[in-house]
């Protein structure tokens, strides 16, 4: 059960990367930074300026969705490659991991709030009300970006783009503007991620190389630009972990995602 | 590009001298370690550029390798005594030995892109590093090694060490010197610029790339092994961090990673300015400074300092000076292409026999039970509309696809079921409808790779030779010192000839070498064509010029919907109801 909302986060950050990585075909290791400084931020409002977390959240939506913008702009302009966005936004994931670092220092932060221990009881079982909270949030923004790119459309053409640029731009799509904005909603999605983890986790800048290995591993698995993949890959790794802890030891659990990843990459090299 | 190799070693074993008679001066400790720094980074970044800078696949997992080392050394003489220097080999082999066993499952993966083999090296750090933290290899607080007798090859500790960086590091650069200029490097060359060609034009992809993973990774077990010593107490979040990889892959994109002197020039820059920032506050300030000169660079010079300022100063002299040398005057003595042992003297009336090939592709049947020959020296020309299978066939006899069903030989040889870079050893070569040049090679170069690697098996000096004449069969000698992306598309065609012929074959495929070429360009192919044939060659001709069809072929096979449904002499096939019906549709065959 705590596998399952744990695996709601993994889908949570997944959903921008595979959004990003499959539409864009920008490999964006800046999301995880761009999350953990959401969650920073967060963390900074309310511990420091008593915001509540959802109007923290309010604030850094559309303010990662500009920053979004802004670094896709200037990708665009670069015209960065797929392989070469995962050499840019490793660079800048480590800016920003600098940047918390020298902002924040290397202490570990804990942003105590009531949410935190309130749990709410379903049938026999207790749901903490923050995993829940982030659980269904996940459900809700990956089926909705499913809908929006199945059935308008800004999502069809994005779909289109991302599979034929020059084609598709011979039959009018405006892919640029539509980037613009899927980059942007990519970015809002880790500022939501953020949010939630500076909620449920502890704070450490280098938490940022901790999440990379499992939310790829999640993004590739569930299916690149497919958002519900995305979730339900998620889930499916944050359960495998919570019984790789149980039965195993927890120390090993790192082990269950990449175990999975090499597996389906050797096995289903086709799928990504 | 090609200093010569006498230069470069003399250079090489000169700074070498220099560098190690310092290390016996004794030289204050603090500089011993600064210079211990450096070459320990060149050594890595030089290693890393062995696979992901030559072939282009980059490897997020050289610390893994490097850990893999350091866990060795550390290892070995904590816990079983074992000499220093004897734990270096150890080292070294057991880290090429994870390296291999990584690349022989995923190097097998057909289309595997760069980014997920990155993405797949990267877990494997963190699987490594979860392995080692969790058994008894460290099993958590982190291992010392201040026990440990360092053997004295010098006056003091910090110079034995640097004594031994350095000697890596010249062997590294010494090795990627000679790599690039080796049958190896030219093959990681073209599998950076396209794979699938390479292997159909002869590169063995998979060995290469493995031998190239196998003594990258081998190179930083080495350098880890020395470091391990160096830094004396080894934790499992020190070394398997990602400190390694980031600044492997920035030094050798900042230097250059396609040149072997790239990484070193960009290691060293790198490594100096970090030491400027060591200790606490400043410490963060130049990884955000290091990292973003990677941004920077990448956006801004993408091909590196070292090849940078080669294009800038060196280069234009070079090239000015390389076309004036009379190649073209040089007699044509072209070399014929082998024959014997069951080729035209075994009495076979056949170069090459499609027997029953069937392919499908999904739900899609492209070819069904397709049976043809071609004998010496005879031009078949392959007809058909657009999907009947054409391409599908000559991707089938070349290697590229594996026959579901049936058997294609060469002489009395089976070719099915051998690699695509054995079927071009074999002596098949084809061209491809769409030019497909390795783009960062020369003109020169991208037909040397083929006077490599295919039947001919030149060595490196005669391939680049042989790869001028072949240019100037194909009028395409004056462009030898040119990027492909120079060239237009006639030329560009007229390259995939040169490709071709240059692997000397006994086959020669030639997929549409005429479809967007203008009447007195097609006149001049189909020139060459003769030219070609008039040396014994047997073609294969696919296209849908049927004039030139007409004209050039001795036999033509009609294919529909993956059926052989006519063929004959050219007139005759052409002339067959049910080639008409398709071309023409039903009416017109009545």
């Amino acid at each position: 059960m705590s596998g399952l909302l744990a695996g709601g986060l993994y889908g949570l950050l997944a959903l921008g990367l595979s959004l990003s990585w499959g539409l864009l075909r920008l490999v964006n290791l800046a999301h995880f930074a761009l999350a953990l400084l959401g969650a920073y931020l967060t963390y900074q409002l309310g511990a420091a300026l008593h915001v509540p977390p959802w109007l923290a959240a309010a604030a850094i939506v559309p303010a990662f969705f500009l920053l979004g913008v802004a670094l896709h702009i200037v990708f665009a302009y670069f015209r960065v490659t797929e392989f070469t966005s995962l050499l840019v936004t490793f660079g800048l994931t480590v800016i920003l991991e600098a940047l918390i670092q020298w902002f924040w220092t290397a202490d570990f932060r804990r942003y105590e709030t009531p949410y935190a221990s309130t749990s709410l009881r379903v049938g026999p079982l207790f749901i903490p009300v923050l995993e829940g909270a982030a659980c269904l949030t996940a459900s809700v923004l990956a089926l909705g970006t499913w809908a929006w790119l199945r059935f308008t459309y800004v999502g069809k053409a994005l779909r289109a783009s991302a599979e034929d640029p020059g084609m598709a731009a011979a039959f009018g799509v405006n892919h640029r503007g539509q980037a613009l904005f899927l980059s942007g909603v990519s970015a809002a999605y880790a500022g939501i991620a953020g949010t939630f983890i500076a909620l449920i986790s502890t704070l450490a800048p280098a938490q940022i190389w901790a999440w990379v290995g499992v939310v790829f591993a999640v993004a590739i698995i569930g299916g690149l630009a497919n958002p519900v993949g995305a979730l339900l890959a998620g889930l499916f790794i944050g359960v495998s972990e919570s019984l790789t802890m149980a039965v195993v030891a927890p120390a090993w659990a790192p082990l269950v995602s990449f175990s999975v990843l090499i597996l389906l990459l050797v096995l289903r090299p086709d799928r990504t | 590009m090609r200093a010569s190799g006498g230069a470069v070693t003399v250079g090489l074993v000169a700074a070498a001298a220099v560098m190690g008679t310092l290390a016996t001066v004794g030289l204050p400790a603090f500089y011993e370690s600064f210079l211990y720094l450096i070459f320990s980074w060149i050594a890595l970044a030089t290693s890393w550029s062995l696979l992901s800078g030559y072939a282009g696949y980059f490897s997020f997992g050289h610390g893994a390798f490097f850990g893999a080392g350091m866990y060795t050394t550390a290892t070995l003489t904590a816990a079983f005594g074992v000499p220093f220097l004897l734990t270096l080999p150890v080292a070294g082999a057991l880290a090429a030995l994870v390296a291999a066993g990584i690349g022989a499952v995923v190097f097998r993966v057909r289309r595997l892109r760069g980014e997920l083999f990155g993405l797949l090296t990267l877990a494997v750090t963190f699987v490594l590093a979860t392995i080692v933290l969790n058994t008894r290899i460290d099993g958590g607080p982190g291992v010392y090694l201040s026990g440990v007798p360092l053997p004295r090859l010098v006056k003091s500790p910090t110079g034995t060490l640097y004594l031994l960086a350095l000697v890596v590091a010249v062997g590294t650069v010494g090795l990627a010197f000679a790599v690039s200029r080796s049958r190896l490097g030219t093959g990681l060359y073209a599998i950076h610029d396209d794979e699938d060609v390479a292997e159909v034009e002869g590169v063995p992809t998979y060995r290469y790339k493995l031998v190239a993973f196998a003594l990258s990774a081998g190179i930083a077990g080495i350098a880890g092994g020395i470091h391990a010593m160096y830094v004396s107490y080894i934790t499992v979040g020190e070394t398997f961090s990602i400190t390694v990889p980031l600044y492997v892959v920035l030094m050798s994109v900042l230097g250059g990673a396609r040149h072997w002197l790239g990484p070193a020039v960009g290691a060293t820059l790198i490594a100096s300015s970090l030491y400027a920032f060591t200790g606490g506050a400043q410490a963060i300030l130049g990884r955000a400074v290091v990292a973003l000169v990677l941004v920077l660079v990448i956006l801004l010079l993408p091909d590196g300092i070292v090849p940078t300022l080669r294009r800038r100063w060196w280069g234009r002299g070079r090239a000015a000076g390389a076309t004036a040398t009379p190649v073209a005057a040089a007699p044509l003595t072209l070399p014929s292409p082998p024959t014997g042992e069951g080729w035209v003297a075994g009495g076979a009336a056949r170069a090459l026999e499609c027997h029953d090939v069937w392919k499908a592709f999904g739900g899609i049947q492209a070819l069904q039970g397709v049976s043809l020959t071609v004998g010496p020296g005879e031009i078949v020309g392959l007809v058909g509309p657009n999907g009947s299978g054409k391409t599908t066939l000559i991707n089938v006899i070349s290697g590229h696809y594996a026959a579901d069903r049936g058997r294609v030989l060469l002489g009395e040889r089976v070719l099915t079921d051998h690699p695509a870079h054995e079927i071009a050893g074999l002596g098949v070569s084809r061209t491809y409808q769409i030019p497909r040049p390795y783009a960062h090679l020369s003109v020169q170069d991208n037909v040397a790779v083929a006077a490599m690697f295919g039947g001919a098996r030149n060595g490196a000096a005669a391939a680049r030779e042989a790869a001028l004449r072949w240019l100037d069969f194909t009028g395409l000698g004056r462009r030898a010192h040119e990027l492909p992306g120079a060239l237009n598309l006639h030329e560009r065609k007229f390259l995939e000839l040169a490709r071709a012929l240059a692997a000397e074959p006994r086959v020669i495929l030639l997929d549409e070498v005429l479809s967007g070429l203008n009447p007195t360009e097609i006149g001049s192919a189909v020139r060459l064509v003769r030219d070609i044939r008039a040396r014994g060659v047997s073609i294969v001709f696919v296209d849908h010029l049927m004039r030139a069809v007409l004209e050039l072929a001795d036999r033509v096979v009609v294919l529909n919907e993956g059926e052989v449904i006519a063929a004959g002499r050219p007139r005759d096939a052409m002339a067959d109801a049910r080639v008409i019906e398709v071309y023409l549709g039903k009416s017109h065959a009545a």
